[in-house]
């Protein structure tokens, strides 16, 4: 890794830490269970990197271990936004939930 | 032109990611963001797939199907009740995940890694590991698969911190020294030991905070990963969620007004914590339900404070029956939340939500507090810590100074109980003995249930 390369890593860092505590504190105590499962699954892009393990054929180690870390991933991503979508349509106003 | 197309589905992923996280500051924007995200995630996979290494897509295409269907069973079919250990699950795949593309990667360079790779590497699979088994210790015990309470032994800290330096020692060694497989591969194992080692100590009580820091820690073990693989929008993705497990820690700590080191090595709610509470006067005062229907069907205002009782026992729907019959007869139904009621952050909410509860019901502890002395019932249900007054009148109370729902205020207080036993944190209930307080023993669903009908006829 280039010094470059770090050091841009290192500013992005900085700046998606600063970014996520913005963001992230203004979520309500309402909705921090679909906060958690929501980062959960952005946090699997992890897969990014799973599915180039799993597909660059390297060694066979590497292509199982990948392949098991895209399966781990991809649960993660589709279990994580269903079950946020899932929670986040139970949230309703009162005249909403009036209606039903 | 492919790394172009590569690069910009990431910088779009990322700023998907960040809206849709910022959609989550209400309700009514919170499912647009995530369609949003979600979008930024299909992105990235499109852009990933076009990568040059790629050779074949078997393995690729497989993991995905296995994956999508496996996340979609869980997504679909987990009530909303097992929402703290699905999350625990989740946490425990995503942190595996990141552990194995680390060890991977390190395996294919023969072990041969620049320091400075390396040295993410090493925080890569050392988070991913102890997160992986941590988070699936603390899934084990919120399933009930194991006993929920502290298991301490002598010198377990000493034990835990010993066993800390070795592998952080291992870690330094390796980036300085590079090339040594078996090192590496201890160094692995006895990150997966030490993450069971961290959360056996912790008891249910402080799940909340637990399942915070393993978000936090498997987020920030994705965003190494983004290190490793020099990937921005692993480290941006990773980082988010990182600060996001971080935060959401500290609020519960807060709300619990206990340090992070005392939730972690403080072993509370084991026996030694437990003898600290000494012994109550008076005696509990059981009531009929009917007493109890009547009071409620000819009140002004009704506070009902759940606790992780209600998950238990199911009967978020059976509260909502019970408001609905009280609002129909013109009494004001409101909803006092603690931020660590249950057993994880917001917890309570999503249950009340399932059931139909209106967002706008739902109050934080500051904004009911000042509520309680004009409340006339307040109906405490499955619910114990949160509402011990000992926090708030006795400095020697283990639980001295945490914020409470302060429930003794109102005019009258019913506690909906299994049994006569105490909380998870082994802590004896002043409240319960008060002469304002009527206790009403079983199960809270039927209870509640019966409570529907009596006050129909009342």
């Amino acid at each position: 890794m280039s010094h470059e390369t770090l050091i841009s890593a290192l500013y992005v860092f900085a700046l998606a830490a600063f970014l996520g505590y913005q963001v992230i504190s203004r979520v309500p105590p309402l909705l921090h269970t679909p906060l958690m499962s929501a980062t959960n699954a952005i946090s699997g892009i992890s897969l990014v990197g799973s599915i180039v393990t799993a597909g660059a054929h390297y060694n066979t180690v590497s292509t199982i271990l990948g392949f098991i870390a895209v399966v781990c991933s991809t649960t993660n991503v589709v279990g994580g936004f269903v079950i946020t979508d899932r929670m986040l349509k139970m949230f309703k106003r009162k005249e909403l939930v009036k209606k039903e | 032109m492919q790394t172009y197309f590569i690069e910009l589905s990431y910088l779009l992923a990322s700023i998907f990611f960040i809206l849709g996280l910022k959609g989550l500051s209400h309700p009514e924007s919170a499912k647009r963001g995530m369609h949003l995200a979600e979008f930024g995630m299909l992105m990235a996979i499109i852009g990933t797939l076009m990568h040059h290494e790629i050779v074949t897509y078997t393995w690729i295409l497989a993991g995905l199907a296995i994956g999508s269907v496996v996340g979609l069973a869980m997504g679909l079919w987990v009530p909303m009740t097992a929402m703290p250990q699905r999350t625990a699950l989740s946490h425990a795949f995503g942190a595996f995940a990141a552990a194995l593309v680390g060890i991977s990667e390190f395996y294919k360079h023969g072990g041969h890694v620049e320091p400075i790779i390396m040295s993410a590497l090493g925080f890569e699979v050392m988070l991913g590991a102890l997160t992986t088994t941590g988070s699936l210790l603390a899934f084990a015990k919120l399933q009930g698969l194991v006993r929920g309470t502290p298991m301490t032994y002598r010198g377990q800290n000493v034990f835990n911190m010993a066993l800390l330096a070795v592998t952080v020692g291992i870690f330094i060694y390796l980036i300085v020294v590079p090339g040594s497989m078996p090192l590496f591969f201890t160094m692995v194992g006895l990150a997966f030991i030490f993450g069971l080692l961290l959360v056996m100590p912790i008891g249910s009580a402080d799940m909340p905070v637990v399942m915070s820091l393993l978000n936090s820690y498997a987020g920030l073990a994705s965003a190494a990963t983004g290190f490793v693989l020099s990937n921005k929008v692993l480290i941006i993705a990773g980082t988010l969620d990182g600060f996001s497990g971080f935060i959401l820690s500290i609020l519960m700590c807060r709300a619990m007004n206990r340090s992070m080191t005392n939730v972690l090595f403080g072993a509370f709610g084991s026996a030694a914590t437990a003898a600290a509470g000494g012994e109550q006067e008076g005696s509990m005062r059981e009531v009929g339900l009917d007493d109890i229907a009547t009071q409620l069907a000819y009140a002004n205002k009704v506070v009902f404070v759940p606790g992780y009782g209600l998950a238990t026992a199911q009967a978020q729907h059976a509260v909502r029956e019970l408001a609905d019959v009280l609002e129909k007869r013109g009494v004001t139904v409101k909803y006092g939340i603690h931020p660590v009621a249950g057993r994880m952050p917001g917890h309570m909410n999503v249950l009340l939500a399932e059931a139909n509860v209106p967002y706008s019901a739902l109050y934080e502890l500051e904004q009911i507090n000042p509520e309680f002395p004009t409340t006339d019932v307040a109906v405490v249900i499955g619910a114990n810590d949160v509402v011990n007054p000992d926090a708030r009148d006795n400095p020697t109370s283990p639980i001295a100074g945490m914020p409470i729902l302060e429930v003794d205020r109102s005019k009258s207080v019913v506690v909906l109980k299994r049994g006569q036993g105490k909380g998870f944190s082994g802590l004896e209930n002043p409240l319960f003995f008060k002469p304002v307080t009527g206790m009403l023993y079983g199960d809270a669903k039927d209870t509640l249930t019966r409570l529907v009908q009596a006050v129909q006829h009342a």
